[in-house]
């Protein structure tokens, strides 16, 4: 079988599977990180997102051999040493908002909310409430009111 | 929005609104028990005689205007008092152990699925021990038959049916600690006062729980009698308290079903007919399926063929690979008008006879059947042995899988083992245990442990729905409303769960006579009388409900969504309301003003018009809506501002739907009793509402000749970021004076799905017969194929990253 090399969570790591098996499954099934949730399989639902070289990105539609060895993979349980502390502040906007219910959304929002900040940033304007609609990852249980004061908060502290 | 909200950042703050200054119960003494152990372990009965006053009927027809209603049963006695009943009776214990760091812990007999329960219950043994909320670990509980029906998470009871129960195991736990301490401190135990933990002595000498926890232990086991906190001296229940599991779920460490890691239970996916509940036939290419990448299984089971991989990715492809004969399922010859005229025919004839001396008005509505699906899909591990059997998954009633299972795999109880594991949500779903039997199926067959995922396609297309229904109104009025009768026609409700069960039976020994089916009496115990509408009538017929349709995939996979009947009753009867108000010409705030039955829901009623602004002016095509509603020992008014105009309507969302968007919603409650945690309940304030307005616009799914036509989160409209209401504002009135602390779960849904309804009447000047108002509209997606059963997962997901 191919091997495939990349960066997770700052680790090189390197699977044997075949080419088309989505990035999704890599990370769970194979390598053990649970942080990203399937909720479609189909890149509907936002629940797998991650980031790609700090771009949010969902995993379970794109194929391990599309991802090169230099590429950098962060899930949730890498975002906070990409700001080198305990928790990232989106997190803690988050924890302080009190946003999450059965929080099996919550790993793609943040990951979502993240990279919606940044995007902004780099487009030189700060976030605004389109940006936030824009974002497509379902939360069945409804935490959305909470999900955009969070957005909001953690955004000043980025 | 700021100005009802409970304030996390806040913590010492208590919002004025979620006070409980009128306490029915100071100081109050029950029985509990110390257990022999090496440490301190309390215990306290499940229910129990001495714990649960009367349930206080609801005062009728004090109000204004109007002829006193006819009393309904739900008026004295309702779900939520029958499922507290239904807990009383087991004779088993729940205990609360300390251990020698002076933490405690506590296994849960209910199962949190993102409702907060566990939060809740950690408060309330914090309070009643002086703990640091920090140091109560509460976890769930595996199955316990021996607790019959107490050990069921549904109709939003957990709060209600243990709010003194597990009070009084923490004053049991404290009593026996300040006895300990008055030994160590050489004081008498009135002079020792209790803090974080911590047991101080007059003298100013202290000793830490932890120190106590051997010297409290009990050498036997024996009853003793503790004392409750008084709750004028909570400084933990009620305040807005934040989520003890948030830390986990936002560092991606709560694990959830397939997130564990049992060893060798590898990925295992099913395939699954095109049609509902479709029989399986012969598979053509089983062999040459087995031989693909990373599978290990291929076999047949009863709902379809399994099949068993390295990863889910590679299950999925094997599972559209399968060529398999499928045949007919129970309802193929079913379609949405089929089943809508099926409801109609069923629907009987008004009851009540109109007078010549009365005008008559007369409505129909209909609601569409809705995706019962959670965002975690249905999913469990099974390791089944020849002599055992080890089950991990989300159970709502454990002690029902254990017994399917059991049955299942021809085992007794006490050999199948079941795992209660937190939820990625339920709402109704989780109930059922169909991926735990199913997952044992599998297990057993192929003699390999499995981890058992639902595809999002088939958790939309086999799972369970909230059944289609016909809501008919009838009413006969002159100067006042005469008569008042509600029917409603509904798809059978699958009670097949237990807690029907665990109803019926509360009611038979309180309504002794009269028999009623699971379905009538939960119907009954949901449906209060509000107005002073005279001769008031509600009336259940279920259709498909033949003894073929009561088989396991016999016919429509039902269940109870985010509530059973109430949203659709409640919208009903509501959105009737309003056009009764305006045959009778006045408006329908004033309307139900003159007519509602008592203060309570007078006051939300105002408490609402005057938060939502309800009657200022709107610009053309934006309208406010008002609707009651009564449930969970909690008296609720909602306001909805629903923007209707063509510019919102018609804005384009990629593969999305917007329509008339809610611009401001307010949903006002008096609760039963003390609400322990007021953040909390306003999470649940805001997800019900969601919910609620997601059903009156956009939410449902499609039945077409047995097959349902969504498969995913863009086809189901459910509430996104781009439907979101501009404002929410949560309102928790002071409690009434009840005993039973109310339920939140479920709350918001029935009275925001109503109040939409009536909003988008006042915006368009239409009034819809059909909810979600676009379910005729045509189908705004192009349907996945229904064989190969799964959509392929994309390649180009890097195309999209941002
Ligand atoms: S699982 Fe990846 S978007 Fe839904
Ligand atoms: S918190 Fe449950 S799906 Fe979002």
């Amino acid at each position: 079988m191919p091997e495939h090399t990349f960066t997770l969570n700052g680790k090189q790591v390197t699977v044997d599977t075949e080419d088309n098996v989505r990035l999704l499954w890599v990370i769970r099934d194979l390598l053990g990180v649970t942080g990203p949730k399937y909720g479609c399989g189909i890149n509907v639902c936002k629940a797998c997102t991650s980031h790609i070289n700090g771009k949010a990105f969902n995993p379970c539609s794109v194929q391990v051999a599309d991802v090169e060895p230099d590429d950098e993979i962060t899930t949730i349980e890498g975002l906070a040493d990409t700001v080198e502390s305990d928790l990232h502040p989106m997190q803690e906007a988050w924890l302080d908002h009190d946003v999450v219910q059965c929080g099996y959304c919550q790993p793609g929002q943040i990951m979502a909310a993240v990279a919606t900040v940044r995007k902004a940033r780099d487009e030189g304007r700060e976030l605004s409430d389109a940006d936030i609609e824009g974002i497509r990852n379902v939360c069945r249980c409804g935490t959305y009111f909470r999900i955009r004061e969070a957005i909001k908060d953690g955004a000043t502290r980025m | 929005m700021a100005g009802h909200r409970a304030d996390p950042a806040e913590p010492d703050a208590v919002s004025p609104d979620t006070s409980f200054s009128k306490e029915p119960t100071s100081r109050r003494r029950f029985l509990g028990y110390l257990l022999a152990a090496p440490t301190l372990v309390a215990a306290a009965e499940l229910g129990g005689p001495t714990v649960f006053g009367a349930p206080a009927a609801n005062a009728a027809g004090d109000t204004g205007g109007g002829i006193p209603p006819s009393p309904q049963l739900a008026d004295s006695y309702d779900l939520t008092d029958a499922l507290v009943h239904a807990a009383r009776p087991t004779a088993n214990l729940i205990t609360i152990t300390l251990d020698e760091n002076g933490h405690a812990h506590f296994e849960l007999h209910r199962t949190e699925v993102g409702q907060g329960i566990s939060t809740t219950v950690a408060m309330l043994i914090a309070e009643e021990m002086d703990l640091p909320l920090e140091h109560v670990h509460v976890t769930l509980a595996d199955a316990r038959p021996e607790l019959m029906t107490n050990q069921l998470t549904g109709g939003s009871s957990s709060v209600s049916s243990i709010y003194y129960p597990v009070r009084t195991a923490a004053a049991v736990a404290k009593g026996k600690l300040l006895e300990a301490a008055s030994l160590v401190l050489g004081e008498q135990a009135n002079f020792l006062s209790s803090k974080l933990g911590v047991i101080t002595s007059s003298a100013g000498r202290s000793v830490s729980y932890g120190d106590l926890a051997t010297k409290a232990a009990s050498d036997s086991t024996k009853q003793v009698e503790a004392d409750l906190k008084s709750e004028s001296d909570f400084t933990i229940v009620g305040k807005p308290t934040r989520r003890i599991d948030a830390l986990d779920a936002v560092t991606g460490r709560k694990q959830f079903t397939t997130d564990l890691d049992v060893p060798g239970a590898k990925p295992t996916m099913v395939c699954r007919p095109p049609t509902i509940n479709g029989t399986v036939g012969s598979v053509n290419n089983a062999e040459q399926v087995r031989r693909m990448p990373g599978i290990t299984d291929v076999v047949t089971i009863s709902s379809g063929v399994a099949v068993r991989g390295e990863t889910y990715g590679q299950c999925i492809d094997a599972v559209n690979a399968l060529d398999v004969n499928w045949g007919p399922g129970p309802v193929d010859g079913e379609s949405d008008a089929t089943v809508e005229q099926k409801l109609k025919d069923a629907t009987p004839p008004a009851v009540i006879p109109p007078t010549p001396a009365t005008k008559t008005l007369e409505r129909q509505y209909t609601f569409a059947f809705v995706n019962g699906s959670a965002l975690g899909v249905n999913a469990a591990i099974a390791d089944v042995k020849s002599d055992s059997a080890e089950i991990w998954s989300t159970l709502k009633i454990p002690i029902a899988a254990q017994e399917a299972i059991a049955e299942l795999l021809g085992m007794a109880i006490t050999q199948v083992t079941c795992h209660v594991i937190p939820g990625g949500g339920s709402f109704g779903r989780t109930l059922f245990h169909d991926a735990a039997l199913e997952a044992a199926e599998i297990s057993h067959k192929i003699g390999k442990p499995v981890r058992l995922m639902w595809h999002r396609a088939d958790d939309c297309r086999q799972g369970r729905v909230h059944p289609m229904s016909v809501g008919t109104m009838r009413a006969s009025f002159a100067n006042d409303v005469v008569s008042f009768e509600q029917h409603h026609a509904s798809v059978r409700t699958d009670f097949g769960h237990g807690l029907g069960d665990a109803v019926s039976s509360s009611v038979a020994t309180h309504v002794p006579g009269v028999s009623y089916t699971v379905s009538e009496a939960i119907f009954l115990l949901t449906t209060p009388s509000f107005y002073n509408f005279g001769i008031t009538k509600t009336l259940l017929t279920e259709t498909h409900q033949s003894p073929e349709n009561n088989q396991p995939r016999g016919g429509f996979n039902t269940s109870s969504v985010r509530n059973v009947y109430s949203p659709n009753t409640a919208t009903t009867r509501e959105l009737f309301v309003d056009e009764l108000a305006e045959k009778m010409g006045m408006d329908p705030y004033n309307f139900r003003r003159k007519y509602v039955k008592n203060e309570k829901l007078l006051k939300v009623l105002d408490k609402a018009a005057e938060v939502g602004g309800y009657g200022q002016p709107t610009p053309n095509g934006v309208g406010h809506g008002i609707a009651l509603h009564h449930e969970y020992k909690q008296t609720m008014a909602c306001f909805v501002e629903l923007d209707c105009r063509p510019e919102t309507v018609n804005r384009k969302v990629r593969d999305g739907v917007t329509g008339p968007r809610v611009t401001r919603g307010v949903l006002v409650t008096i609760p039963g009793h003390v609400v322990v945690n007021p953040l909390g309940m306003e999470a649940m304030m805001q997800g019900g509402f969601i919910d609620g307005f997601a059903q009156a616009l956009t939410a449902s799914v499609h039945l077409d000749r047995g097959s349902i036509a969504e498969a995913s989160w863009d086809n189901f409209f459910y509430c996104r970021q781009w439907n979101l209401p501009f404002e929410f504002t949560p309102v928790i009135l002071p409690a009434e004076e009840s005993e039973t602390p109310a339920g939140a779960g479920e709350m918001g849904v029935a009275p925001a799905f109503a109040a939409t309804a009536c909003a988008y009447r006042a915006a368009t000047g239409t009034t819809p017969t059909h909810f979600p108002i676009n379910h005729n509209d045509p189908l705004p997606f192009e349907p996945y194929p229904h064989e190969p059963p799964l959509p392929p997962s994309p390649t180009n997901g890097l195309d999209y990253a941002y």
